[in-house]
């Protein structure tokens, strides 16, 4: 077990490619921080360079009290799980998870005894000796991390374990992964896209645009108050609406002119635009049913601003009498609003 | 085809057992020959039935040989060729396999320059570059020797390209997780990449046997003293002579062709599965 500190990692290619630019971070001892970002922010780099499989090309990384910046991924005291598992296809399960163990000079018994503890945690004890081609991915998956587990590291990496399940399966493994990190109180970093794995895994989220950070947080903080544009719209399915404010017309002046200053975009969730007047103060949006979605228990409006082609979601319970083409008008409370800049691309409230 | 159609399958098994019996004819003839008595085989028709002095020829080629055509007994060129062939199966594939081992997995300078430099060596066979390699074999004190017959043709650029290729398909992350796993350069090399390219080690060492058994010119050059004659040599000095005794040429041709074939018997399910399978 140990914290892990990032203190200005940078990551730099040839040709003046800036993978990761600058990262500081603290990680906490037993803590599940996430790494959320879009396919090329620079999470899965950022997540190889605590691994020691890319090198630091500058700035200073700690595990515990030790700089690993020079050492190599098996001095580093850490277990990481693959996208695609990367498990021995030749080996047994048994030797897959033994591996790691017999390269430290573990002793055979005590390499037999934390096998089978491992395995037995992971339910895949009924599979020690088959051979990883004749698994499903599920059962791949848990010897995965099987082999990430047996050597009790002082931090666990996660590299969008969980990518190549269906679906189904993709939310049970999650719930084990949780309940297993919250057993082991591991320090666990782990990458993903998927924004939804990110809010329901993490103690704390990183959300990594273009090789920095945009915020760091828990998954509640980062949802309820995003500090950026780019946070807001990806953070939150369906995204969170930008409506420019010149589109909000004169009706709404009261509302408007107590918005902090330098704000000329309002993010609105899609679950905060109403078909009802509330009673404290509110915005009230007129739009165009473009297109309606009812998805069961809730129903998706797509509609464009009255007066512009602002394409805009609506997110409501149940489903509403309305019919594609009719205009409608939404109200939006006062606290739902989200006031940013589109120039800074800043949260203007601070 | 799931069709039933009667002649298309008569037609496609015809067409195989006229190929086949192509291929098979020779080596029946050349079993028949070995059997027959010293003048059966000149008298114009060849007979189409085992003789009676199989066994007679057979243990006088293994003991004997034909000496005044210069060809020792059979029995101590089948083991040179086989200790020529073995020699330079081995020797191509411990160092190809280390070769594309460095060209794929380590960054070193010049590696792509390497890498092309082994490659180019494909487009010179043995025979084109043979007077310069006998030169340098003559002036090392080769000559008549297993050295001399089996370093020469050691390097090789086929086997090298085909590791490269295969460990290419390796996904990365095998590597990564063999790092992290604590596992150095050689410890992957010996536990995950050598494990996973055993059907090819397979194909290419029936491959490279065959191709070492089979050399002609090179022993033919290289070798004057009578103890290191290989076989396929032997044979062809034994034609070359006056009176060519074609029923112990045949019986030494016959024993020249087992080893291959046992190769191939004993390793044909690797074999077949290096040639057709890849599994990651």
């Amino acid at each position: 077990m140990a914290s892990i500190t990032l203190e200005g990692l940078k990551k730099t290619y040839s040709g003046d490619v800036h993978a990761v630019k600058g990262i500081d971070l603290q990680i906490e001892d037993g803590e599940f921080v996430v790494l959320v970002g879009p396919s090329g922010c620079g999470k899965s780099t950022l997540l190889r360079m605590v691994a020691g499989l890319e090198t630091i090309t500058e700035g200073t990384l700690k595990i515990g009290d030790r700089v690993v910046n020079k050492l190599e991924p098996a001095e580093r005291d850490i277990a990481m799980v693959f996208q695609n598992y990367a498990l021995y296809p030749h080996m047994t399960v048994y030797n897959n998870l033994a591996y790691g163990l017999k390269n430290r000079g573990f002793k055979k018994d005590d390499i037999d005894k934390r096998v089978r503890l491992a395995a037995k945690m992971l339910e895949i004890e009924d599979f020690l000796e088959r051979k990883p081609r004749k698994l499903s991915g599920g059962q791949r998956q848990r010897v995965a991390m099987g082999r990430a587990l047996v050597r009790e590291p002082s931090a666990f990496l996660f590299d969008e374990p969980l990518s190549n399940l269906d679906a189904k399966l993709r939310v049970q493994m999650r719930v084990e992964i949780k309940q297993l990190q919250r057993r082991l109180k591991t320090t666990s970093l782990y990458v993903t896209h998927d924004q939804l794995e990110a809010m329901t895994l993490g103690d704390r989220l990183v959300v990594l645009n273009a090789g920095q950070i945009e915020q760091v947080g828990t998954p509640m903080e980062i949802y309820a108050r995003p500090a950026t544009m780019f946070v807001a719209e990806f953070i939150g399915s369906p995204a969170m609406n930008m409506l420019p404010l010149e589109y909000l017309g004169t009706q709404n002046s009261s509302v408007l002119e107590h918005l902090p200053e330098g704000t000329d975009t309002l993010g609105i969730r899609p679950d905060d635009m109403h078909l009802t007047a509330p009673d404290t103060p509110h915005l009230a949006i007129d739009a165009t049913l473009m297109l309606f979605e009812a998805a069961g228990a809730e129903s998706h409006l797509y509609v464009n601003l009255a007066d512009s082609e602002q394409p805009t979601v609506i997110r409501t319970a149940g489903q509403p009498a309305v019919r594609e083409g009719e205009t409608l008008r939404f109200y939006v409370t006062r606290d739902a609003l989200h006031p940013f800049n589109s120039t800074t691309r800043k949260r203007t409230d601070g | 085809m799931v069709e039933n159609r009667p002649w298309a399958n008569f037609f496609a098994h015809l067409t195989l057992m006229i190929g086949v019996a192509v291929v098979v004819f020779p080596v029946y003839v050349a079993l028949v020959a070995s059997t027959q008595a010293p003048g059966d085989l000149l008298r114009g028709t060849l007979p189409m039935l085992p003789g009676a002095h199989g066994i007679e020829n057979f243990t006088r080629m293994w003991q004997s040989g034909v000496s005044n055509a210069g060809a020792p007994p059979a029995g101590m060129m089948l083991w040179n060729s086989f200790v020529m062939a073995m020699a330079i199966t081995i020797g191509k594939l411990s160092i190809s396999l280390l070769s594309a081992f460095a060209i794929v997995y380590f960054r070193f300078r010049f590696r792509m320059f390497f890498f092309w430099l082994i490659f180019i060596t494909l487009m010179l066979p043995v025979e084109v570059r043979i007077i310069p390699t006998f030169q340098v074999v003559a002036d090392l004190n080769m000559l008549n020797s297993f050295a001399g017959l089996s370093i020469p043709l050691i390097a090789s650029a086929t086997a090298t390209f085909l590791f490269r290729q295969f460990f290419m398909t390796i996904p990365e992350e095998m590597l990564e997780a063999a790092r992290v796993d604590g596992a150095g350069p050689l410890k992957f090399f010996k536990d995950i990449l050598m494990p996973l390219s055993v059907t090819n080690i397979a194909a290419l060492f029936v491959i490279m046997f065959i191709y070492g058994w089979n050399q002609y010119l090179w022993p033919l050059l290289i070798t004057t003293d009578p103890d290191y004659y290989t076989v396929v040599m032997g044979i062809q000095r034994m034609t070359s002579e006056e009176n060519p005794q074609w029923h112990l040429i045949m019986a030494a041709v016959v024993m020249a062709a087992l080893p291959p074939v046992l190769v191939i018997l004993f390793m044909q399910r690797l074999f077949v599965k290096g040639l057709t399978e890849t599994e990651k």
